[in-house]
């Protein structure tokens, strides 16, 4: 039995993606796993080329940073769908595609003649997903939206903040929204490729991006759903109905650790203790020396409360005293779930993430270098995730795509 | 599917599938009642009754799952795990590292049994790596990776995500990994084994962030960053979430491009900022964010959060009441016209509300009829049935204690 793949494990799907901002994590999450996504932009190019940062702070149309991240593993060709030999040509491009990935606003694939049942009558076995702000119907569904507003009103920005409520609430930062939406869009295109493997048959995809962040706030919809509870923001730690202890320490190199989760055994509380005798905090504990029962705590007990509190403010003032680093490494030593606040570049100096070999370069020979980018958010050790190429230049890939593959003539090229 | 998954990183992820038609069948340890996954047997309730099979998270968590439970101690055990695991396509589990090695289940193991298994183990910093070892839950993940730290005003401690949000996302990209490998079976008859670490799949989603510094060194740690409710990549202002009138409401609200600009400042009849030169351009009105965010305010403030966003989205531009969950789930016309918020049928529970699908499949669409399962709701369907034991032997391993 052959146990070894040198290609990814979508290898073999030819994804199309058009459209917006909102589908290209969607695109890249399929490239990076060997699909051959091609990127149909407009003649102007993707909007997001002009989003920053920018290579060497410079626009430019191949310098976009955020377009970089988004579109690796990509291939680019320029295509005006608003014109009818454009829209001759993306026929015959999705009639050798499995996926669409569209993000335009809802309708307007249809109103220009490609919507699924269009480009879908030679190809009953393509699949298309459309992902837009609210779904193609419905009272908000011609409603403008970025990710702040999406995450507004589908309901994590009122989790996530502040104790002091006179501080606005605080939208999760690195554009989640467009995220959550491509993490279940890319769930229904894996589901309706499975079927198609069973069926032959295709299927089309409608993405809520409003949806898909109303169902991505945990607790906050739980407690609504079950017992009518509304969750309060808390600094730094779960929003919740009955108030929690703070649980982040500022540490003396003024990083933070998460110190959420304490002892749970009493091996642990033990090991705490003479941590605590080490650095002479043990007297600040008071009364609380005995291992905090977990059903007093679970009841939560006034006392037991009391302990906890008491049991957070010895562990700032243990912070104050460390360098976060060496606070995270020895608590988690001990058992304890408490994790260091890392900022993205700490990522990637951290020997964690480095074993797992998280930073990998990649080439751009056009640009005689190469640069670290973010890696894989999954391991198949036997059909490797990869960046198998950087993002394209703007229509790089016309002449391979119109020509080489769908047979075009040198001088029907000139019209792109 | 042979499933060990708990909380949601886990549960999460086989939810997806369950809720897709997939069998997935959900193995519980009955000595410990099922609580190795903390839900089990914790609130919210729904009504007065506490117990192992009422928690009202679990049951959001486990929708269209069959349970059954095993006593992984008793050397019999052992010997109908296998059986499950020889009819399942995959095995999934986000146990700390090293338990199914332990029960001699290594993916080795596994492969002797089907030849052609998937083996998803999700744990929050993966199998490999210094910090294997290491115990997490959400906010820890979201700490490690850098979520937390770009999520917070400047000079402020990190505000973090007031949730687990990476559990919601590590069940995404476990279920993700999980159709792929399946859709990589089906086509080539090979099974693997996947490596997921919630803690690379976090900070895989700060994509720009890492270039912006290794391309440019620009650092994220840099005065007055970070600010997540400013919009930096891509530049745009203002952009921010603003006071209303009430207590504790707000309003969110992005300027992405000049003609917004314009509409915003007819909106809120600010004709002076429009026709202030310095404010013309993204990068004046980044410089002058403040004096035009109290200008807003001045607006927002005396207006409720849905009437400031429907003056402003009726001239296109995008803003968004910030929801409380009463409003997005119970009074939100597009949640209803979606049906986001199905209604099962728990065994103990009776009827409750749960998440549901923000996808439409038009051939398969998603099924959540069927609450999460009592401890054990399965036993007789699964050992009789699915694994086909003689119903004298399910009968006396249940006494025996190892179902």
């Amino acid at each position: 039995m052959q146990r070894h793949f040198e290609q990814g494990i979508l290898d073999g799907v030819r994804v199309l993606e058009v459209g917006g901002e909102i589908g290209a994590w969607c695109g890249k999450l399929m490239g990076d796993v060997g699909a051959d996504v091609i990127k149909v932009e407009p003649p102007t190019g993707d909007p997001t080329r002009a989003y920053e940062p920018f290579y060497e702070n410079e626009p430019g149309p191949d310098r976009s940073l955020f377009f970089w991240h988004y579109n690796t593993s990509k291939r680019s060709v320029t295509l005006d769908l608003e014109q009818d030999g454009g829209r001759e040509v993306f026929m015959r491009l999705a009639a050798q595609a499995d996926v669409v990935v569209d993000s335009h606003p809802p309708g307007y694939m249809d109103s220009i003649g490609l919507g699924y049942e269009a480009i879908s009558k030679e190809t009953p076995g393509l699949v298309m997903a459309s992902i837009t702000p609210f779904g193609q119907s419905g009272p908000y569904s011609d409603y403008a939206s970025t990710d702040l507003t999406a995450l507004a009103l589908g309901g994590p920005v009122w989790s996530c903040g502040y104790d002091d409520h006179s501080i606005p609430p605080v939208r999760g930062g690195g554009n989640q929204a467009y995220h959550i939406v491509c993490h279940f869009a890319i769930m229904g295109v894996l589901t309706a490729l499975i079927h198609r493997q069973f069926t032959g048959i295709g299927q089309y995809i409608d993405a809520n991006m409003h949806a898909a962040a109303n169902v991505t706030t945990e607790g906050a919809s739980i407690n609504w759903l079950v017992a009518e509870d509304t969750v309060q923001r808390q600094t730094g730690r779960h929003a919740s109905v009955v108030p929690t202890a703070d649980g982040q320490a500022l540490c003396r190199d003024g990083r933070y650790v998460n110190v959420g989760i304490g002892a749970r055994t009493e091996e642990q509380w033990i090991h705490l203790l003479s941590w605590l005798q080490e650095e002479g905090l043990i007297e600040d504990l008071g009364e609380f020396l005995d291992y905090p029962s977990r059903e007093a705590m679970r009841r939560g007990d006034r006392e037991a409360r009391e302990q906890q509190r008491r049991v957070a403010e010895v562990m700032r003032e243990l912070a104050r005293r460390t360098d976060a680093d060496v606070l995270f490494k020895r608590a988690q030593a001990l058992g304890f779930q408490w994790g260091i606040v890392n900022s993205p570049e700490d990522v990637l100096e951290d020997p964690h993430f480095q074993a797992r070999g998280f930073p990998v370069e990649v080439e751009h020979p056009d640009l005689g270098k190469s640069f670290v980018y973010a890696g894989a958010p999954y391991q198949f050790p036997e059909s490797p995730w990869a960046i198998s190429r950087r993002p394209p230049l703007l229509g790089e890939h016309n002449r391979e795509v119109y020509v080489d593959e769908l047979g075009m003539s040198t001088e029907e090229l000139q019209n792109f | 599917m042979c499933d060990f998954t708990g909380q949601l990183a886990g549960a999460g992820a086989t939810r997806v599938l369950a809720a897709f038609g997939a069998q997935v069948i959900r193995v519980e340890d009955r000595l410990r009642q099922g609580q190795w996954d903390i839900f089990r047997g914790n609130g919210p309730w729904m009504d007065d009754r506490r117990g192992i099979n009422l928690g009202g998270t679990f049951n959001n968590h486990n929708i269209e799952k069959l349970g059954v439970t095993l006593d992984m101690r008793k050397p019999k055990a052992k010997a109908i795990l296998e059986e499950l695991i020889s009819v399942s396509d995959a095995v999934t589990e986000n146990f700390s590292k090293g338990v199914l090695d332990r029960w001699g289940l290594s993916y080795e193991e596994m492969v002797k049994i089907k030849p052609d298994i998937i083996y998803v183990s999700n744990c929050g910093f993966g199998h490999v790596g210094p910090y294997s070892e290491y115990k997490t839950w959400g906010p820890i993940v979201q700490a490690v990776s850098g979520l937390t730290f770009q999520s917070g005003l400047p000079d402020m401690p990190p505000a973090g995500w007031g949730y687990s949000y990476m559990n919601h996302t590590g069940g995404y990209l476990m279920a993700i990994a999980l159709l792929m490998a399946l859709y990589h079976r089906h086509r080539t008859g090979v099974g693997q084994w996947i490596d997921m670490s919630c803690t690379d799949g976090a900070a895989a989603l700060n994509g720009p962030a890492i270039l912006d510094y290794t391309v440019n060194g620009n650092p994220a740690r840099r005065p007055g960053n970070p600010n997540s409710n400013r919009s930096i990549y891509p530049k745009m202002a203002p952009h921010g979430i603003y006071r209303c009138e009430g207590d504790d409401n707000w309003v969110g609200i992005s300027v992405r491009n000049d003609d917004d600009w314009a509409a915003l400042c007819e909106v809120i009849g600010a004709d002076g900022m429009a026709s202030d030169s310095k404010l013309a351009t993204v990068d004046g009105r980044i410089e002058h964010h403040d004096a035009i965010d109290e200008r807003i305010e001045a607006w927002t403030s005396v207006r409720s959060p849905m009437q400031a966003m429907e003056a402003l989205q009726a001239r296109g531009v995008p803003a968004g009441a910030v929801q409380r969950p009463v409003d997005r789930i119970d009074n939100d016309p597009n949640t209803k016209e979606w049906g986001l918020f199905p209604t099962v049928e728990h065994q103990a529970m009776g009827k409750v509300r749960v998440d549901g699908m923000p996808i439409k499949l038009s051939e398969t669409p998603a099924r959540i009829k069927k609450g999460g399962p009592t401890l054990g709701q399965h036993n007789q369907e699964v050992f009789a049935e699915v694994l086909g034991i003689e119903q004298a032997t399910v009968d006396a391993l249940t006494e025996e204690g190892v179902f």
